[in-house]
């Protein structure tokens, strides 16, 4: 056996690939887990997960510079001072808006797995029945109880706090204790329980931000710097969670700066046998061979893969027999939302800084309802007090003002949508062959946008937020809504769909690429529809069924 | 501010303007280059610490500057903001002595600390009316500049975040239900 060959190859370490790279040596797999950027050691590399906010210069903002080097990231919340060494050097990695679309990518060991929002929800089957019902795309191969189980145990691996509330549309998980509401979210879902009965929910978020110690980690300490990286481990990540379990098993090895240029197709086994790398730092180019490849680099970067791999057999990739590889980008519309004054509460405030909101499920095209679109969406939102940057109409300057803006402001509310985007065969990406990135490699061209169904239902998403939120007592409410703009959520699914038939789909039920058996593609590359909830804690579901199916089919000798 | 922040935040800040939220948001192109050098002179510091002072002065707490936002303007001006914004705020510099000259006969420097608070009420108003009537693409007004980088540079300070301010790096609990009297001083936020 040579050095380079193992029983599994795994492209990508965020979120998927980190589960990936445990359930494989976890079930005895000599696995080697490639990354494409640099490495990011837990706690250790966390440089600025410690600091106050007097030791950034710029006290977490923007400069000019930034702004010039990142004119994607500037778009929107993510360009700042305080953790920008985790986002993709636009540079040198760059690729084409056909149309705008907003790329907000993550190089490095634990990919987003360290940025991300952590807010973890189940599916529904009105969510894997929905295509089928619509007549739109294709139909997911699986259904609510293929999932069910695999849900359970990613959340009680992950560690996901939440609340069982009893949603029908949003199925209750293993949840650890939830967090608390404030005194006026309580208030606020108090009063929206009695306007709205059982119709509609609202319910704190469920986050895998862990509440009780668990597996070495220590509990969230409310210090809400998640996206810094967490020193305590409080939050699910490749780094403080999947990744130490699989080194627990000693199959393990990473290699960062690891570039996969392509998956190498046999032809005659109908197989892949390996994958091509270019070292980033080196520019040398080596091949590593495995018996089974999962493919986790990403919604966009997983189609890049497939797209360069055995085009002397398909001139569109690996997956493109069926027209659909690239194809189907979705992602969540969203910077739709309302929000208000809340009266009272004078004489309560809150303790610690607590890294979750409330969530309200859909409650849209529901039980019977026709509205003039399809789907639906959900909020996210929280109360708090304001700070020193409110304005203080009638005062001016000086030392009043001062001591009145060192003390909490009064209360308010606020909201946004997360809107579910429709799988339209003509939003893409494809390889744009006139450009290449910093490693001579061909870059992505992206050609997607928002259509009809979701500029509708963001009429709602504004309209509803208001009247709720006026419905629980909330004051002086005012919607704001934005051009929707894809990727902004990013949630890039959809482009190495699943489905039932090879011709109309990238991957199986069990997400085997119809082509290639032993490549298994299962982060939102596979995703069929989209759905309105936070999509990760599915994309882990998804893993760690395909990793137990993909490790049964090696035993039987079918890969 | 993390992406749910943003998304709670939007919301929040409808109701009114929010004083230094803008500065982390911003996506200006920059232009070309203004030499912001004298912005650290000494006695340009040392000027811009005491119009932070007369906009948040010491009380039984300490004024901005004991957090030397003087010197945290420059840099800001320097790094943070565009080409044109920077020479609106340079300029601005003149004319708040200029219009100190021009009610007390005497430089800002030389005025007294009532003269001030005068003097910068006034400014205070004149930009509030300013920003209220201006289009988008008009240029932003000095005096608000000067105050949001106060504000800013005071109540993210060691001093503002731990002495106006509460500080509590590792709050090891949430309690959404905390009492509150009037006089607590607000949390840090990080």
């Amino acid at each position: 056996m040579s050095t380079n060959t193992y029983d599994a190859i795994v492209i990508g370490s965020g979120i998927s690939g980190g589960w990936a790279a445990k359930e494989l040596t976890e079930k005895g797999l000599k696995t080697i887990m490639l990354e494409r950027g640099k490495n990011i050691e837990h706690i250790k590399d966390y440089v600025n997960a410690n600091k106050p906010s007097w030791e950034f210069e710029h006290r977490g903002g923007r400069t000019q510079k930034m702004i010039e080097d990142y004119p994607v990231l500037k778009r929107d919340y993510p360009l700042n001072e305080v953790n920008l060494d985790y986002w993709t050097n636009e540079k040198e990695s760059p690729y084409t808006e056909i149309k705008r679309f907003d790329w907000f990518r993550g190089y490095h060991v634990g990919g987003r797995s360290l940025m991300w929002g952590r807010q973890s929800y189940r599916w529904h089957d009105t969510d894997f029945e929905a295509n089928l019902k619509d007549g739109i795309g294709t139909d997911w191969p699986i259904r609510y109880k293929d999932l069910h189980d695999w849900y359970g145990y990613a959340e009680r691996f992950a560690g996901i706090s939440g609340n069982k509330d009893g949603v029908p549309i949003l199925p209750d998980g293993d949840f650890m204790p939830p967090m608390d509401m404030n005194i006026v979210e309580k208030d606020i879902q108090k009063r929206y329980k009695e306007f709205y009965k059982d119709a509609r929910h609202f319910i704190i978020g469920r986050t895998a931000n862990i509440t009780v110690p668990h597996n070495n980690r220590t509990n969230c300490q409310y210090r809400n710097k998640c996206w810094l990286g967490c020193p305590f481990g409080a939050y699910f990540s490749t780094q403080s969670a999947t990744l130490p379990a699989a080194m627990a098993t000693g199959n393990l090895t990473v290699r960062p700066w690891s570039i996969v240029t392509r998956i190498l197709y046999d032809k005659d086994t109908k197989k892949a046998k390996g994958v091509e790398i270019m070292d980033a730092e080196t520019n040398k180019t080596y091949e590593y061979y495995a018996k089974v490849v999962f493919v986790n680099a990403s919604a966009l970067n997983s189609a890049w893969v497939l797209m360069n791999s055995a085009t002397d057999v398909w001139e569109g990739g690996l997956g493109s027999s069926s027209g659909q590889l690239g194809h189907n980008l979705m992602d969540h519309h969203l910077g739709v939302g309302a929000g208000g004054r809340v009266e009272g509460f004078e004489d309560k405030y809150t303790f610690g800084r607590r890294a979750n909101g409330i969530y309200i499920p859909r409650y849209r095209n529901l039980n019977g309802e026709k509205r003039d679109y399809i789907r639906g969406f959900g909020y996210q939102g929280g109360g708090s007090r304001s700070g020193w940057s409110r304005d203080i109409a009638e005062m001016n300057i000086g030392g009043d003002f001062k001591d009145a803006l060192s003390e909490p402001g009064s209360w308010g509310f606020g909201m946004g949508g997360f809107g579910e985007t429709l799988p339209y065969h003509e939003n893409r990406a494809y390889l744009d062959k006139t450009k290449k990135d910093k490693w001579g490699l061909p870059i992505l061209a992206i050609d997607a946008e928002c259509k009809d169904n979701e500029r509708k239902m963001r009429i709602d998403m504004m309209n509803d937020a208001k009247e709720m939120l006026e419905n629980a007592g909330v004051k002086d409410v005012k919607t704001y809504t934005s051009e929707p703009v894809l990727g902004r959520g990013i949630h890039e699914m959809g482009t190495a769909r699943m489905g039932r038939d090879p011709k109309s789909s990238v991957l199986n039920g069990n997400n085997q690429v119809w082509d290639a058996k032993n490549v298994f593609v299962t982060d939102g590359a596979a995703m069929t529809s989209a759905a309105c909830q936070n999509p990760s804690l599915t994309y882990m579901a998804l893993t760690a069924r395909a990793a137990d199916f993909a490790v049964k089919e090696l035993k039987k000798g079918n890969i | 501010m993390n992406r749910r922040d943003a998304i709670s935040r939007v919301g929040l800040i409808l109701g009114g303007t929010v004083i230094g939220a803008e500065l982390f948001m911003s996506g200006c192109k920059s232009g070309s280059t203004v030499n912001t050098d004298d912005l650290f002179a000494k006695e340009t510091t040392a000027f811009l610490n005491e119009v932070g002072e007369t906009i948040l002065p010491e009380t039984s707490t300490p004024g901005a500057k004991a957090a030397n936002v003087g010197g945290f303007m420059a840099i800001m001006v320097r790094d943070c903001y565009t080409a044109d914004d920077q020479k609106v705020f340079k300029k601005g510099l003149s004319q708040l002595d200029e219009a100190s000259n021009k009610k007390f006969k005497k430089s800002f420097m030389e005025a007294d600390a009532k003269q001030r608070t005068e003097l910068l009420t006034d400014l205070d108003k004149e930009a509030k009316e300013y920003s209220t009537k201006k289009k988008p693409e008009d240029p932003n007004h000095y005096f608000s500049m000067i105050k949001q980088l106060t504000l800013l540079g005071y109540f993210t300070s060691e001093v503002g975040a731990t002495k106006a301010l509460r500080y509590l790096p590792v709050p090891g609990k949430y309690i959404g239900d905390y009492p509150y009297k009037k006089g607590d001083r607000a949390w840090a936020l990080s």
